[in-house]
């Protein structure tokens, strides 16, 4: 973990609310599912913002966000060149080198972009890779998720392409090793029934506020079998089997 | 050189004046990952309780304008815990370690502080005002005399300096500095967090599943500054102020109106290495004014 500033390359809405944005990073190692506190301010907001890491590239990293409020719409203003801080990499992310064979990755809305570099990652140690990605309306990321993926399932619970209706309508877990999912929590509430019914080991990239982002205060509580556990350090990504709903 | 930021409280001995506020840092781990943690000159614990706690379900963390309610609820290890893992790693460290113990009844107080009073630690911080367990920490720190009670016995057991941990929240802040005093306190830290609320209006329902939650960061430090300035002119014990502080100025006004000390909480989430910075400065100021000592400038107001 470092704390440092770097510069913006660009940062392009991709999709209405969507951004990518590309930054320099320092040549710490990135494992995918880990995240990153950043901010672009001093005085206007009191907190960072994590931010899942989308891309990893040798000399930059990329993340994708949706303005959701004051902190990414401050982040959705900045221009090629300005200064970002940059506190990460952060958190336990997905364990890609534990699984083998055919691999399902789910992500649903903006829980979609940690699954990217997992997804270089898996295919990486060739595995076959079958992605899900669930949206409201506007599609996102497909272009790049299609370049890595085996077999690609689209849902869209409002637009035109792909599946009408929920991504997890798609899912059948029985054929997989090993599930990875991030999304809404209703959606990987359902994943992991589903994975639970079927015996088939389901980890779940977990969504919570933060303030410090590294541990330290407390405040990213998540319930599972051994208490209640930090979603920045011991999470955001844990296994179905040590998480309680 | 003579060192100019260091500072002894009820004789303990302080590198600088600048400490890391309770429940914000940990134990230290981590931001010593950022930064040698030594350089600071004092670490107060995340709050203690003599059983380990899960700590409150539901949101923890809600940011508002200048500032964030926390709703953590005392998660911590336990005492027990804490004297086996977390302090022997602390140790290591050459900073002061201050342990800051809660809790909802008095008996448990005092066992805590028979159990730490055995240990390496070289302050105790009473926190008798932690909003959010709902039993015990509000109303120990509301009521001035129940405070001179609960101060007293803990007093008697503590075989460590005894600074206790005042909230805002107090009826009358300057009758509850009174009373810790008068029931024997070494020293004073304020102010806790600001009980305070919000709402989802979306959902139609109160945020935090406990309703209050405690406010913190840049929103609060005009109205700590004013309480620690009270404080420091009705009592003689040493006084440490907090809430709020973010920059070289926050920290001179508390020293300004009294304070010997500083601590620094909420700052550290929006400027994770803020506290290197913040003593750095503190010595250039120092430089810069010709000061002999920081407590040149100590109540000059
Ligand atoms: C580990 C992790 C990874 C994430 N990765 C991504 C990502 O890759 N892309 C992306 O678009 N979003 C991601 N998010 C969600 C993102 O952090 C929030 O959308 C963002 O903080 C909202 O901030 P805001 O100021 O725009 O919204 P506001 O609603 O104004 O934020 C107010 C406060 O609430 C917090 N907050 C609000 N919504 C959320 C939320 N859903 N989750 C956590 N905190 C929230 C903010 O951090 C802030 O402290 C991630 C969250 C976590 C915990
Ligand atoms: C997340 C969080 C957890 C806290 N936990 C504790 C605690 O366990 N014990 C305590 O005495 N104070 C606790 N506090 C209060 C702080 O130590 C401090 O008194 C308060 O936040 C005001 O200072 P600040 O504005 O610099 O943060 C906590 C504050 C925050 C933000
Ligand atoms: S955000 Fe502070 S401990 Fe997780």
């Amino acid at each position: 973990m470092e704390y440092y500033q770097s510069e913006i390359i660009f940062n392009q809405e991709i999709a209405p609310d969507i951004f990518l944005m590309e930054v320099t990073r320092n040549k710490e190692e990135i494992e995918p599912g880990q995240f990153f506190m950043l901010k672009t301010w001093r005085d206007e907001l009191t907190l960072m913002r994590p931010i899942s890491v989308y891309n990893v590239l040798p000399k930059q990293v990329q993340f994708m966000y949706r303005v959701a409020g004051k902190g990414t719409e401050l982040l959705s203003n900045a221009k090629p060149g300005d200064a970002i801080q940059l506190l990460g990499p952060l958190g336990t992310g997905f364990p890609y080198k534990e699984v083998h064979g055919e691999i399902a990755l789910l992500g649903g809305g903006i829980g979609i972009p940690p699954l990217f570099e997992t997804a270089k990652k898996l295919k990486a140690l060739n595995n076959k890779l079958t992605v899900y990605l669930g949206f409201k309306k506007e599609l996102f990321a497909i272009d790049d998720f299609a370049g890595v993926a085996d077999h690609l399932f689209i849902a869209s619970e409002e637009g035109e392409e792909g599946y009408r209706g929920f991504i997890t309508d798609l899912l059948r877990p029985e054929k997989f090793d090993a599930v990875f999912t991030c999304g809404p929590e209703v959606m990987m509430e359902k994943v992991w029934r589903m994975c639970k019914e079927k015996q088939v080991p389901v980890w779940l990239s977990m969504e919570r506020r933060m303030a410090c982002g590294i541990g330290a205060c407390l405040g990213c509580n998540c319930d599972t079998i051994h208490g209640t556990v930090r979603a920045c350090k011991e999470g955001p990504v844990f296994s179905g089997d040590v998480l309680v709903f | 050189m003579k060192n100019k930021l260091e500072t002894i409280i009820n004789g303990v001995k302080f590198k600088n004046p600048i400490i890391a506020a309770s429940g914000c840092y940990g134990f230290g781990r981590e931001y010593n990952e950022l930064y040698d943690i030594s350089l600071l000159g004092g670490i107060s614990s995340k709050g203690l309780t003599l059983e380990p706690r899960q700590g409150n379900k539901g949101i923890r963390i809600w940011e508002t304008a200048s500032g964030m309610m926390n709703s953590v609820g005392l998660q911590n290890p336990g005492v027990h815990r804490f004297i086996e893992e977390e302090l022997p790693w602390m140790r290591k460290h050459d900073t002061v370690i201050i342990a800051n113990l809660g809790g909802s009844l008095i008996e448990d107080y005092i066992e805590g502080i028979n159990l730490l009073n055995k240990t390496e630690v070289n302050m105790i911080e009473l926190n008798i005002s932690c909003p959010n367990v709902k039993t015990g920490g509000m109303a120990l720190g509301i009521k001035a005399d129940i405070a001179f009670e609960a101060v007293k016995l803990c007093k008697q057991a503590s075989k460590k300096p005894l600074m206790v941990k005042l909230s805002p929240n107090a009826e009358n802040i300057i009758e509850m500095a009174q009373a810790c005093e008068a029931a024997g306190a070494d020293s004073l830290s304020l102010v806790n967090t600001f009980n305070a609320m919000a709402v989802d209006v979306r959902n139609k329902k109160a945020v935090f599943n406990n309703t209050y939650a405690g406010l913190s960061g840049a929103a609060i430090k005009p109205i700590a500054l004013r309480m620690v300035h009270q404080v420091c002119k009705n009592v003689k014990i040493p006084v440490v102020g907090l809430g709020g502080i973010y920059t070289l100025e926050d920290i001179l006004s508390f020293i300004m109106v009294g304070a010997t000390a500083v601590q620094v909480g909420t700052a550290n989430f929006n400027e994770p290495n803020i506290l290197p910075t913040l003593i750095q400065q503190l010595e250039q100021y120092c430089e810069e004014e010709k000061l002999n000592h920081i407590s040149d400038i100590q109540g000059i107001i």
